[in-house]
């Protein structure tokens, strides 16, 4: 062991050594500011191949038509593309639109959304509160409900798919007990509802860690002291965890309607989007039109993304507001 | 035809260095495809050390999704199995100076060779069909007798089906009389029987006609009226889903689905009940839809001359023979066709294998067309996609025809600006 | 009265309704997170027609069969419900129609005609192992197994260095260019990946990272996630430190290297466990990027027997779980380091 020990300290120190002159001189030659740049440039070198090119590549394909790969091959067709996605009689009736599937899309996200983040933020708390208390077990009980988080999309949407079969395990429980088993996935409320519940249990578990963090962060002698008063439980709640748990509860909030808007793998597995469009939400849309389609439309697909990007772009910058005032 | 092929042969040996040839076939299974394969090409390594063949078997996923991309990029392998010709067309390798005599591969395999091809002015060779398959309906003859009721005869309608199942289904407390494929190719089986034409007359394409709206229109009824299963079309979207399950678990009596299914009928159902495969039901026409896989060529191969070399071996008739007997799959071969396959089924598989080849010699024309079309894809999708939603109660029929013709309309407008 | 429940902490000993209700609260949850996955994994054993019976069974179980002199292949045995052979269990000949032609094993010679309807099958315990080894017999194991090994560990060990580095830089320096350059990183992370998957093939293409392991590596070193948790972890470090070193004459790579790493260990370890589960679970990159089978991920093997035309739940079920096993053992061992760390540094 400590052979292994030594090892790992030498090469420790070999890392740290080896960058060592190199900086000397930098740090000699660069003015102090740019001095930055050096440690994010690996990052954002890499960051700029895989993640902001991608991007810039998708926008042209937005404003490029026919189903040609290659961008040079691509004809421009200007704004065709977004005007091709919104057209529409009526905005409220996807039946109306040029591509109803996109407006499918659009409204399921947004139904789903808010079903599932305060939903599972509800959870979440519910059970954060819980484990707050004197709780045997606290570390069993905080990995059990943590489990999920670790699973695959795809095994996630495989495990509840099985269940839920009409010959599944779920039906031949209702049955043993009298009950009516029921077409979990041919309906269209019961698929949307499934949806909702296997995202949330596949993911309240990061959540509730970080509300636990944010409730053991709260002073303790806050609560003797209103035991002292004999305040009331739910004005205790009211008045000292829900304002100080803010912070944590912001996070959550934020972080769960990114993660709920980009929602795809877990659906796809598990209803495909069915039954007809009912749980059918825009990146899967924009997967099928992109990928899945005999004739794939690539331009119409980077259109909605950009669309869904804009519209994810405006969180993120409430999300950073948010972050940099927590921070400082 | 032996100086060209020495030409051929002498620009391949010039083009290349010297070196080892090798092929990459990128294989999805059905069901033990891509396995029976490699035990092929390792039989033909043996007599060929200079050619090394390798075989990625990757998820049917990869095929669809990954490949036109990789081909896109020059990045493709030499042969990959494909089912959905369209999108990797513009890829494909005319393979005619590469085989020895494709006198052999028209005359064999002449029907499938076409499909592989933009258009009927095109004469070249693109690929080896890996099987033919013909969409076949499968009945359990067991739910049937326990009900006392005749088998329609062979020229019944879809109606006459309709009625006898559902008779059986009440009589034997089956949940459902019939299930389909979730597949638009399945549809259209029963949409050309129905009278669709899928074409005008000037071949120009047109979805949605009197006979595919007759099909369409029972199709639904027969959804919400509980003669078909609504679960297979309805409850999942986003693509293909098949209802083996359904049959093999006894809860529906009729079965459309096709050829392919033989190994699963074999190994899954066993002695569970008796089944039978009948012909395809009989309207205007009493036609199902071929189909099959082939291995493709791409043009970014380094050795053509070896991937040549590798199809004939395949197509030769003894190994093509043992090739289908191997993986239970009836031969594109048209020799092969009439018999010679030494498949080791039981009876029940043996007779499915006769009427599937029955039931092959009477598709009609226009299922052959509709298989041939590049775009047969962007409009067996819409099909699917919006009779699911009339069957889910989202839109109506009329609706869904409109939907279904825009679609296509839109799909193709799209593919033709290049 | 739920709002005795909403009170952070017992202030009194001994039990009372409120803990009972948490208890069987965390007791229903733990079942409705492990249930699924157990019953998963009970499926997996069952064999192909045995994944078939409904209601389901229990345990994996399957039809007994018994070698019958005269017969080929044993044949599934049957037990008689109803009629004058009611209660002996005999072999299944076949059956015709509605009659069932049995055979006494003991006596072969005398077929029994008896209807379907009064034949029950025998069932026995039976683990369907097969499922397992006929997948795996299918494909070279150990390969898969070191590709996925080597882009989890090499891919977790660069995302560790490359973004604690930005992260220092984001957190610890002020220069010109910071802000935006953070901004467009966060934005990035609005792009779900599955939409930008042709460009990023395009670009893997060009430096020439299709089908090598460094293909999956390269673009998954690079996670604005990361950078983020990072920096907001190095936000909390007291810059006094940093004066500290300065004063030493300490380069800035020693700063970083020897006192803000470690300081940071918390929240690196965090990103270690997600970029392990991230590059462990990842499925559509790769199976764009690899197209050949000496470079598959197990991710990727296990999913090359789903066809176009059929799904075989058995070989799925034995799939899932073998790709849920090994980090469901991860977490067993790890669990505790894992929970805390998240709760410690997840997001600060």
């Amino acid at each position: 062991m400590s052979g292994v020990d030594r090892l790992a300290g030498g090469l420790y120190a070999a890392v740290m050594n080896l960058p060592e002159r190199p900086m000397r001189w930098a740090q000699g030659h660069l003015r102090d500011g740019r001095l930055g740049w050096l440690f994010v440039g690996p990052n954002l070198l890499v960051f700029g191949l895989f993640s902001f090119l991608p991007i810039v590549i998708d926008v042209w394909y937005a404003v490029t038509g026919g189903t040609e790969l290659l961008p040079g091959n691509r004809p421009f067709v200007g704004g065709e593309n977004f005007a091709t996605l919104l057209r529409c009689s009526d905005y409220l009736d996807a039946n109306s639109c040029a591509r109803d599937q996109f407006w499918y899309g659009v409204w399921n996200t947004l139904k789903f959304v808010g079903l599932q983040v305060g939903f599972m933020i509800g959870f979440s708390l519910l059970t954060a509160l819980v484990l707050n208390r004197k709780i045997v077990g606290l570390g069993f009980f905080r990995a059990a409900f943590f489990y999920p988080v670790l699973l695959s999309p795809v095994v996630v949407a495989l495990i509840w798919k099985w269940i839920l079969q009409r010959e599944g395990v779920l039906n031949a429980a209702l049955q043993g007990m009298n009950f009516q088993g029921e077409n979990w996935l041919l309906d269209a409320h019961w698929s949307f509802f499934w949806t909702v519940f296997v995202s949330i249990w596949a993911h309240m578990g990061f959540y509730t860690l970080i509300l636990l963090s944010g409730l053991q962060a709260i002073p303790r002698d806050l609560y003797e002291a209103a035991n002292m008063d004999a305040t009331p439980p739910l004005r205790v709640f009211w008045r000292i965890t829900l304002p100080l748990l803010m912070p944590s509860l912001f996070v959550v909030v934020v972080l769960g309607i990114i993660r709920a808007v980009q929602i795809f793998d877990e659906v796809y597995v598990l209803t495909g989007g069915g039954p007809g469009s009912a749980t059918t939400f825009l990146v899967q849309y924009i997967y099928t039109t992109g990928f899945a389609q005999a004739v794939r439309e690539y331009g119409l697909a980077a259109a909605a993304s950009l669309l869904l990007a804009g519209v994810l772009l405006f969180f993120t910058l409430f999300q950073l507001r948010g972050m940099t005032k927590n921070a400082r | 035809m032996s100086r060209l092929v020495a030409t051929a042969a002498l620009f391949a040996a010039i083009s290349l260095p010297a070196m080892a040839g090798e092929i990459r076939i990128a294989c999805y299974s059905d069901g033990n495809e891509c396995e029976a394969t490699t035990e092929l090409a390792k039989r033909f390594m043996a007599a060929n050390a200079d050619v090394k063949v390798v075989i990625d078997q990757m998820p049917y996923k990869a095929i669809l999704e990954s490949l036109p991309v990789q081909l896109a990029a020059g990045q493709g392998p030499d042969l990959a199995r494909v089912t959905i010709f369209g999108p990797v067309m513009k890829y494909f390798m005319d393979l005619k100076p590469y085989i020895k005599d494709p006198g052999y591969w028209e005359k064999s395999f002449g029907a499938v060779l076409s499909w592989m091809r933009p258009d009927a002015k095109d004469k070249g060779i693109y690929g080896l069909p890996t099987q033919m398959t013909v969409t076949s309906p499968i009945v359990n003859k067991t739910l049937f007798d326990q009900a006392g009721v005749k088998l329609p005869g062979a020229n019944a309608s879809w109606d006459e089906w309709a009625a006898a199942v559902d008779k059986v289904a009440k009589a034997t407390k089956t949940p459902y009389g019939m299930a389909w494929d979730r597949s638009g190719h399945r549809f259209a089986a029963a949409a050309i029987s129905m009278g669709a034409k899928y074409f005008n007359a000037d071949g120009t394409p047109n979805a949605v006609d009197d006979g595919f709206k007759a099909m369409a229109s029972r199709f639904v009824k027969w959804n919400l009226d509980n003669t078909v299963e609504k679960d297979v079309w309805a409850a999942a979207g986003g693509g293909y889903r098949d209802a083996f399950e359904e049959f093999a678990n006894g809860k529906i009596v009729m079965y459309h689905s096709g050829s392919w299914q033989l190994s699963r009928l074999q190994k899954q159902i066993g002695d569970g009940f008796e089944w039978q495969v009948v012909g395809n039901p009989c309207d205007v026409a009493c036609s199902g839809m071929p189909g099959g896989a082939s291995f493709v060529a791409f043009k970014d191969s380094k050795n053509p001359k070896d991937v040549g070399r590798f199809l004939d071996f395949l197509a030769d008739t003894p190994v093509y023979s043992e090739w289908m007997a191997m993986t239970n799959n009836i031969p594109a071969h048209a020799a092969l066709q009439k018999g010679g396959v030494a498949y080791k089924l039981s009876p029940a598989g043996n007779a499915a294998v006769q009427m599937f080849g029955a039931n092959a010699a009477k598709l009609s024309p226009v299922a052959y067309q509709l298989q041939g079309f590049p775009y047969a894809g962007a409009m067996f999708n819409p099909t699917v996609d919006r009779l699911s939603q009339a069957i889910s109660g989202q839109i109506t029929l009329d609706q869904a025809y409109g939907r279904i013709t825009s679609d296509v309309a839109d799909a193709l407008a799209a593919a033709a600006k290049k | 009265m739920l709002a005795r429940l909403l009170r952070a902490r017992r202030g009194h000993a001994g039990w009372d309704w409120t803990d009972w209700a948490s208890y069987s609260y965390l007791v229903f949850g733990t079942l409705l997170m492990f249930g699924p996955v157990l019953w998963l994994a009970v499926s997996s054993l069952k064999s192909e027609s045995g994944l078939q019976e409904f209601p389901p069974t229990l345990l994996p179980s399957e039809q007994v069969r018994v070698a019958v002199p005269g017969q080929a292949a044993p044949l599934p045995l049957v037990q008689v419900t109803a009629g004058a052979q009611a209660g002996r269990e005999l072999a299944l000949l076949r059956r015709i129609g509605l009659q069932a032609t049995l055979l006494d094993p003991a006596a072969p010679e005398t077929p029994v005609r008896v209807p379907v309807a009064d034949t029950k099958k025998v069932m026995h315990l039976h683990a369907a192992w097969e499922n397992y080894s006929e997948m795996l017999s299918k494909f070279s194991f150990g390969t898969y197994l070191f590709n996925t090994v080597f882009i989890t560990v090499v891919a977790t060990v660069l995302t560790l260095l490359v973004n604690s580095m930005a992260a220092f830089a984001l957190s610890k320096y002020r220069f010109p260019g910071r802000e935006p350059a953070f901004l467009i990183m966060l934005a990035t992370l609005m792009i779900p990946p599955t939409i930008v998957l042709v460009p990023n093939y395009l670009i893997a293409a060009s430096f020439g990272l299709t089908n090598s392991l460094w293909g999956v590596i390269w673009p998954a070193v690079a996670t604005p996630t990361g950078v983020f948790m990072l920096r907001q972890y190095m936000l909390t470090l007291p810059d006094e430190l940093i004066e500290a070193a300065r004063m030493d004459n300490a380069s800035e790579w020693r700063i970083y290297w020897r006192i803000i790493l470690p300081l940071s260990a918390p929240a690196l370890a965090v990103l270690a466990i997600f970029s392990v589960m991230w590059r462990w679970n990842e499925f559509l990159w790769p199976m764009v990027v690899l197209s050949r089978s000496e470079s598959f991920t197990l991710q990727l093997a296990l999913n090359s027997f789903q066809g176009e035309l059929t799904t075989q739940w058995h070989y799925l079920l034995a799939m899932t779980v073998l790709t849920l096993l090994p980090v469901t053992a991860v977490f067993l061992v790890l669990q505790k380091y894992i929970t805390q760390g998240i709760a410690s540094a997840g997001v600060k």
